[in-house]
């Protein structure tokens, strides 16, 4: 590896030269998920996009915490830990301040991050780790066997919800933008293409990178997000946000999404005197998240769901911070010894004969 | 030249008394100064030659009502001629800066004692506000007493008048004023103190004088005024050569692991969130980057020990400190710790429980959490120091075990041993052991739960290493490869695994040793921050011939080898605690000996004399 790609590899978001494929990711583990789960998906887009990065395998590390999407580290062969439930963005800060050359990924999904796990959700996305949080979102509980979530719909029927979900649910987008995220997109398993480039994405990025994945639970809450995905509608229900271009969608693209006072308004254009310049241009790099906050809580039926990268800023990551203050302490203070340390403060010494005088550190 | 001549040359109407041992508590509203005035007058102490001893004792609320019974602040100082190990059962000296101040301190002063009140403060709003009908200083309730009656705030005031500080300020210099009075009745220097005030308050000049002005106006006040006839002088103490300096048991826990992750070639990682009386460990270790030291303040406890845990298998020596309720909120990741058997130290410096209980008093009611606070069957080492000092060394001790078996170590300090002080021999750097941590790199024949034959310690891999990489995570482990395994006999016995592991660590721990002759009538066993009261009263009842002797475990999981040995050679064990008799509990499971416990609940740890008597009744 020559030093220059070196030194862009050692941040742990990629750009070396190592050649690998996709087989290199595959673990002997065998693959436990429902037939017909999404998470297959993810897993081979993740597979696919690694080789892509040019990151050595030795240097990733897939950190989950409980539930079916976080038996993923056991079928990525680079370093994995499957945690507790919740907990995985915790593990995942140890071992990103402690060495930030790795890669960190955090796989979770809608009940191990936004209920269990909330606290360290918000805490590690305003710290700005340099994490790539991949939060799968089927709203249910799947491994407890179809219990509702933290994103279950109002009213839905579900095993602990026999007359219906009285909880309102979480937007996991609203969520991350008000914990000041500097990279926020949303993706889809049953668009792998899309979902390839997102995940790229979420993997250049520096600093704490979080993508919501819709996932189908073929058990438990399938066809969830159909409505709106399936191959015949989506060009009219679903928005693909593109940096730089106006919000339109429709087979045509003659749909848009245009600012009617603070709310958003479906439009057409070429009616009623609305023109393409009428329509929003998306920019994902807006000082403010402002406009992606609006994006994110546009929902089905009434608006296309949005998908794309919403939020990126560039900000110090945390590591950096961390490793900044050490080197300056070092710098200031020289590297610590052991025997100033024990000398440090009033100290005195007795000698021999019992006298006792202070010491001249 | 001495800044303080000494009081014979300057004033021979004094009479001076030679003491061997003093106790004395400064005692006042948390906003008074108690502390900075009781760690003065033991650094002072400390550095004329006596041995010493403190306990800080102060309320939960930052800044109760002032006046108030919940605001008294104490600090507690014992100094000695001889070899001393607590902070002194009954103050023979009582500084009551306030009326509630007295109320709370006084049934603890000796008969016949000394009380120093700053008259001042005995104002009707005071009085009511500690509950007071009447003046206690006037009329005779205060008999049993030596009083000195001193209006502190008064006199401090007229020292000041040329300092150009507000008045609000001026008054706050009034317990160094206390303290000049003090040093002047002990017949102590000046200048360490006045060292101390010039570099504290160097940005600050103007307070700088006045509390200059104070402590000596206190000191000359003593010397001129006919009020004490009488001072005393406590002479040096017999102390190993040596090097000193004086340390509290949080301080010596902090520099402990900053030098034992030196020693173990790696940087130390903690998690922490803010808890007390652990608090200060974040603080200190804060202080220390330039060791590489990596300290985060989590978002709650929870993400403290995680983090930890990932930054300890990411290489680093991971730790987390909390106290008991921070324990309970550990716990799911203790046990994965135990599952993914990776070096991990969680520092427990326990007070009052349950539940929030007394935040800012001791207790040692968390061994039983420690041993046996998670699900299943979920073996941890423990280890608990026994002195302040000592604290640094189970630091030390606690990270060679965690790395040395690849397990979480817990170690369990208290308030007491937190907060109090002693002089720290300090160690010499070639004498602290030597323990490199080792990590695989060789990915020939690597599996991830193949054990070392002596240890069963499993191969630290770190991520970044070529041709390591794996999995581990909380499902139960295939025992060599580290896959996930269900199968019945394979959990059975990874259980017996993780379990006989920790056991292991009694090959790699030194043997108890017994104060006193190895047999007799009576043992008394201890475990952390009783050691000094336990000793004490063994050595006084020794002194009279009794049959006793004592020995202290600093290692309770596993025990030492010789434990059960020991036990058997005594006619009576009594096991003495600040808990409901948790150790006495494990050794009667264990040892099958009819150990007799001794139980304090009170916030405070054992007096010598409360020992004593208890041990009297089975010689």
């Amino acid at each position: 590896m020559s030093e220059e790609i070196k030194s862009e590899a050692e941040n742990g978001n990629g750009n070396g030269a190592v050649k690998l494929t996709r087989q290199d990711f595959i673990t002997d583990q065998e693959v436990r998920w429902c037939p017909g789960c999404g998470d297959y998906s993810i897993l081979a887009q993740v597979q696919k996009v690694m080789p892509e990065l040019g990151i050595p395998k030795e240097k990733i590390v897939f950190v989950s915490g409980i539930g079916c999407s976080s038996r993923f580290p056991y079928y990525m062969n680079t370093y994995g830990f499957h945690g507790i439930h919740g907990r995985a963005p915790a593990l995942a800060t140890g071992i990103k301040a402690a060495n930030p050359d790795l890669s960190v990924w955090v796989i979770t999904g809608d009940g191990d991050a936004l209920s269990i796990g909330g606290n360290h959700f918000i805490h590690a996305i305003r710290r700005n780790l340099d994490l790539k949080i991949i939060l799968f979102n089927n709203r249910i509980y799947g491994l407890t066997k179809g219990q509702y979530s933290p994103t279950s719909e109002l009213g839905k029927k579900n095993k602990s919800a026999p007359m219906g979900v009285i909880d309102y649910p979480i937007n996991p987008l609203s969520l991350a933008f008000a914990s000041e995220a500097t990279f926020v997109a949303r993706s889809i398993d049953t668009d792998p293409k899309h979902l390839t480039a997102i995940v790229e994405r979420v993997a250049r990025h520096k600093g704490s990178a979080f993508v919501e994945v819709f996932q189908n639970c073929n058990i438990f809450n399938d066809a969830v997000f159909k409505p709106f995905s399936d191959r015949t509608v989506r060009d009219d229900k679903m928005l693909y946000l593109e940096h730089g271009k106006p919000l339109l969608f429709g087979k045509d693209k003659t749909k848009g999404i245009r600012l009617n006072g603070q709310a958003p308004e479906i439009v057409t254009v070429g009616e009623n005197g609305i023109t393409i310049d009428d329509i929003i241009v998306h920019d994902e790099t807006a000082p403010e998240p402002n406009m992606a906050y609006i994006l994110g809580r546009m929902q089905y039926p009434d608006f296309p769901v949005p998908i794309g990268v919403f939020r990126v800023a560039d900000k110090p990551t945390y590591e950096e911070m961390m490793a900044g203050q050490i080197a300056q302490a070092i710098h200031d203070k020289g590297r610590g010894s052991v025997s100033a340390l024990l000398n440090a403060g009033e100290t005195w010494i007795v000698d021999e004969d019992g006298e006792q005088k202070p010491a001249l550190n | 030249m001495s800044l303080t001549p000494t009081p014979e040359e300057i004033s021979p109407k004094h009479h001076l008394e030679e003491l061997e041992t003093v106790t004395i508590r400064f005692a006042g509203d948390s906003g008074d100064g108690m502390q900075v005035t009781g760690s003065q007058f033991t650094t002072t102490s400390a550095i004329v030659g006596n041995d010493i001893s403190t306990l800080p004792d102060f309320p939960a609320e930052i800044r109760a009502p002032a006046g108030s019974l919940p605001g008294v602040s104490g600090y507690q100082l014992n100094f000695s001629s001889r070899d001393i190990r607590t902070p002194g059962d009954e103050p023979n000296v009582l500084v009551a800066m306030n009326p509630a101040a007295l109320k709370t301190n006084l049934p603890d002063l000796e008969q016949g004692g000394i009380l120093v009140v700053n008259t001042d403060a005995f104002v009707e709003g005071n009085l009511k506000k500690a509950g007071y009908e009447t003046n206690p200083l006037e009329g005779g309730t205060l008999s049993g007493y030596r009083v000195f009656r001193i209006p502190i705030t008064t006199l401090t005031l007229r020292a000041l008048e040329s300092v150009k500080i507000p008045h609000k300020q001026q008054e706050r210099c009034k317990n160094f004023f206390a303290l000049g009075l003090m040093y002047w009745l002990y017949d102590r220097p000046l200048e360490t103190t006045l060292k101390w005030i010039g570099e504290k308050f160097a940005k600050t000049p103007d307070v700088a004088v006045a509390n200059t002005l104070a402590v000596k106006a206190g000191y000359n006040y003593a010397d001129t005024t006919e009020i004490f006839t009488t001072h005393y002088r406590v002479g040096k103490a017999k102390i190993k050569p040596g090097k000193y300096r004086n340390i509290t048991g949080n301080e010596a826990t902090a520099i402990g692991f900053v030098v034992a992750a030196e020693l173990a070639g790696r940087p130390l990682f903690y998690g922490s969130y803010p808890i007390t009386p652990a608090s200060d460990i974040l603080h200190e270790l804060s202080k220390h980057k330039n060791f590489g030291v990596k300290t985060f303040q989590a978002e709650d406890e929870i993400a403290a020990i995680g983090s930890a845990i990932g930054a300890s298998f990411t290489g680093h020596i991971g730790l987390t400190g909390t106290s008991g309720p921070g324990v309970a909120l550990k716990s799911e990741f203790i046990g994965l710790a135990v599952m993914t058997e990776l070096p991990l130290v969680i520092v427990d410096v326990q007070r009052g429980g349950p539940s929030t209980g007394l935040p800012t008093k001791t207790e040692q009611a968390d061994l039983l959490q420690a041993m046996f606070g998670r699900n299943s069957e979920s073996p941890v080492a423990i280890v608990a120091p026994a002195t302040p000092a000592d604290c640094f060394n189970m630091a030390v001790e606690a990270v060679r075990l965690a790395t040395k078996y690849m397990s979480p170590v817990m170690y369990l300090s208290d308030g007491y041993l937190a907060n109090g002080s002693e002089p720290w021999a300090l160690p010499k750097v070639e004498d602290l052991p030597e323990f490199k941590v080792h990590f695989r790199t060789e990915p020939e024949g690597f599996l991830p739960y193949l054990r070392d034959e002596r240890t069963l310690a499993r191969p630290w891999a770190l991520p970044g290493t070529p041709g390591l990489e794996h999995r581990i995570g909380g499902l139960e482990k295939e025992h060599l490869t580290g896959n996930v395994s269900y199968d019945p006999d394979n959990h059975e016995l990874m259980v017996r695994l993780r379990a006989e592991k920790i056991q292991r660590m009694s090959q790699d721990i030194a043997p108890l040793e017994v104060f006193g002759e190895p047999q007799g009538k009576v043992l008394v066993l201890g475990w952390g921050s009783t050691y000094g009261s336990i000793t004490s009263a063994v050595e006084h009842l020794r002194e009279k011939g009794e049959s006793v002797s004592s020995a202290h475990l600093r290692h309770l999981n596993p025990f030492p080898k010789n434990l059960g040995e020991i036990l058997s050679a005594f006619e009576t064990v009594i096991i003495p605690e600040l808990n409901l008799g948790q150790l006495a509990m494990i050794v009667r499971a264990k040892y099958l000996i009819d150990a007799v416990s001794f139980s304090k609940v009170k916030g405070k740890p054992f007096k010598v004399m409360e020992l004593v008597r208890k041990i009297s009744e089975y010689l």
